[in-house]
């Protein structure tokens, strides 16, 4: 009892101590409580009848009504495996290379050379999703597009890819690949500055040539790393950026391009259907987050590299 | 030191040109963009503009500035750049220091409630009604406040605080009878100087390209930030992005030859338009390479 007390007296005044430190937190905290945690509040939309006028508290209790009416349509599974197929095409085409790319870099002596490959490589990722969107839309266009010069050029035909709802998803994991290959190899790249530069020095005494190195020292070394990007890629598979299948599609193509994202969007803020498309958005979370728990802890399993 | 096999000196090179090939691969739709946009419309409709300007000419730079709307999208987009970074600086920074003394009593807890909401949301619509509700639509604080802090650039900073940050200098100047507000703004402040110079790039690009944010809470066409402006000249072709080339009145009267060309004229206008909102962010990121390359190597590494 007065061992409790004691420690009690001595976290308070430890607190009161560092009072300062808290105050320095406050605001963080409260933005976190308010935009973070205000609109889970929010999510019980999804189980009312939401009424502008009424507020969430007054609006009435539906229960799962919204829940069962998603799940009877079968427009949301098409929705469901369009965004599954951009994400995980994305996920196996996109994901090796910039492992790949980090692992070529990292065998590039330093250098003015090399620092130019870096940065060039990473200017894409600083372009806006809107002028992504519309250099694709330029240089794809079929008459004045500089693809379809080229093809025309070769002796093909002129083809509208905007249009055709085949090549959306190309055209999105493609583009994704150029803005993002040089930017998302800095963190391997980073992982890649940490080896220990001894185990390089003891292989090559042995022999090992500079493939086996990379095979056998390089990529074990970054494994961790690569583990924890998966994990937190495939934990997302779900989540497919608003922006650029928002700016990129159009109604010929939305068979292959209308994802949870924009659905949401477009029943929610353009349609007003706000229950309906705060059940589809609660959802997409719950989703998201099992399959995190299940990935991170097949990973904690298999490899002893787990984000908690 | 153990000379290079043949064979690991071929592999180099081998190396050196792939990589070199594939940066010039990446970099060709950029250099693209900047070549057809200083050349002859007509050669470029042609297919004529390949590897260098043909007909050189600054004519679109010339439209596009004097687009009003542009400049009006420009001034709005640095007005929410500053003031959005700023805050977004101040409180990544106060709060991650403030998390990086994770002996205090209730810090672990505060980061569990941090970290959770980067997998966990309310999602699009209930933050959207809640904004709304709160009376920020069609103002510049919709701009700013929803996104104020990143739990992800906060971890990284708060990462960075505990690894690089020397405790026992914090502790010899609280000794000295400093407060913990005069550490963190005398000491651990200036010593993060690479991770405020990689904050600041990051938070000041999001917002430099901030368009998910104007799309659904700005209808005021005088608040529209750049990229809003941007999709509507680039994606939208709208009738007054026609009337940037040319006045199409005119045109349509003098038939359809007219009209022909200002449609040509605004679709190469495009790539000056292209330029003019790129060109400040991607002047300044290689400046700042050294920094944000430092910063992610030390605060991803989990801590």
């Amino acid at each position: 009892m007065t061992t409790s007390r004691r420690g009690r007296g001595a976290v308070l005044a430890l607190m009161r101590k560092h009072y300062q430190i808290y105050l320095l937190l406050l605001p963080t905290l409260i933005y976190f409580l308010i935009f973070k945690y205000g609109p889970m509040y929010g999510l019980q939309m999804a189980f009312r009848n939401y009424n502008t006028g009424l507020g969430i508290w007054n609006s009435p209790w539906v229960g799962l009504k919204y829940f069962k009416r998603i799940l009877s349509r079968p427009y949301f599974y098409q929705i469901l495996s369009n965004t599954l197929t951009i994400s995980l095409t994305s996920l196996i085409a996109g994901f090796p290379l910039p492992i790949l790319f980090s692992l070529m870099l990292n065998e590039m002596r330093g250098g003015t050379w090399k620092k130019s490959i870096q940065t060039i490589t990473y200017a894409p990722h600083f372009i806006s999703t809107v002028v992504l969107a519309a250099m694709i839309t330029i240089f794809l266009s079929p008459s004045s597009g500089i693809v379809n010069k080229a093809i025309e050029a070769l002796g093909g035909k002129a083809v509208n890819f905007m249009m055709r709802p085949e090549c959306f998803v190309p055209i999105y994991v493609i583009s994704g690949i150029w803005q993002g290959l040089g930017w998302n190899a800095i963190i391997y790249v980073a992982a890649l500055a940490s080896v220990d530069p001894a185990l390089h020095e003891s292989a090559m005494i042995d022999g090992a040539s500079r493939l086996q190195r990379i095979l056998h020292i390089n990529l074990p070394c970054i494994l961790p790393t690569v583990i924890i990007m998966l994990i937190l890629q495939t934990g997302s598979l779900l989540n497919v950026g608003f922006e650029k299948v928002f700016l990129l599609s159009n109604d010929a193509v939305l068979e292959t391009s209308e994802v949870i994202s924009t659905y949401t969007y477009r029943i929610g803020i353009a349609g007003a259907q706000f229950s309906q498309s705060a059940a589809i958005g609660l959802f997409n979370s719950v989703v998201q987050f099992i399959m995190l728990v299940i990935v991170n802890t097949l990973a904690r399993r298999l490899s002893e590299t787990s984000l908690w | 030191m153990i000379q290079d096999t043949k064979a690991d000196r071929i592999f180099g090179i081998v190396n050196g040109v792939i990589l070199t090939l594939l940066t010039l691969l990446i970099a060709y739709p950029l250099y693209f963009v900047v070549i057809a946009s200083v050349s002859d419309y007509i050669a470029i409709n042609s297919g004529r503009v390949v590897l260098w300007p043909v007909g050189l000419n600054f004519d679109s730079y010339q439209y596009v500035l004097e687009y009003n709307a542009i400049w009006n999208g420009y001034g709005n987009t640095i007005i929410i750049t500053l003031l959005g970074t700023s805050l977004n600086l101040a409180l990544t920074f106060t709060g991650a220091y403030a998390l990086s003394k994770s002996r205090l009593p209730g810090m672990r807890q505060c980061m569990l409630l941090i970290t959770f909401t980067m997998f966990f949301s309310g999602g699009l619509i209930p933050t959207y009604i809640m904004v709304s509700n709160m009376g920020m639509r069609n103002t510049i604080w919709a701009m700013i406040l929803p996104g104020a802090v990143s739990a992800y650039n906060l971890i990284l900073v708060r990462n960075y605080y505990q690894k690089n940050i020397p405790a026992e200098l914090l502790q010899a100047a609280m000794i000295d009878g400093c407060d913990d507000i005069r550490v963190f703004l005398s000491i651990a402040l200036p010593l993060s100087a690479p991770m405020l110079a990689t904050m600041a790039l990051f938070y000041g690009v999001g917002h430099w390209n901030q368009f998910f944010e104007a799309l659904i809470y700005l209808s005021d066409r005088k608040m529209y930030p750049l990229q809003q402006v941007l999709r509507e000249i680039l994606l939208i072709n709208s009738e007054g992005t026609l009337n940037m080339a040319g006045n199409t009145s005119t045109a349509m009267a003098e038939g359809s030859e007219a009209l022909a060309e200002i449609i040509n004229r605004a679709e190469t206008m495009k790539y000056a338009v292209i330029i003019v909102a790129s060109l400040p962010v991607l002047c300044v990121y290689p400046f700042l390479q050294r920094y944000f390359m430092k910063g992610m190597l030390v605060g991803s590494i989990k801590g």
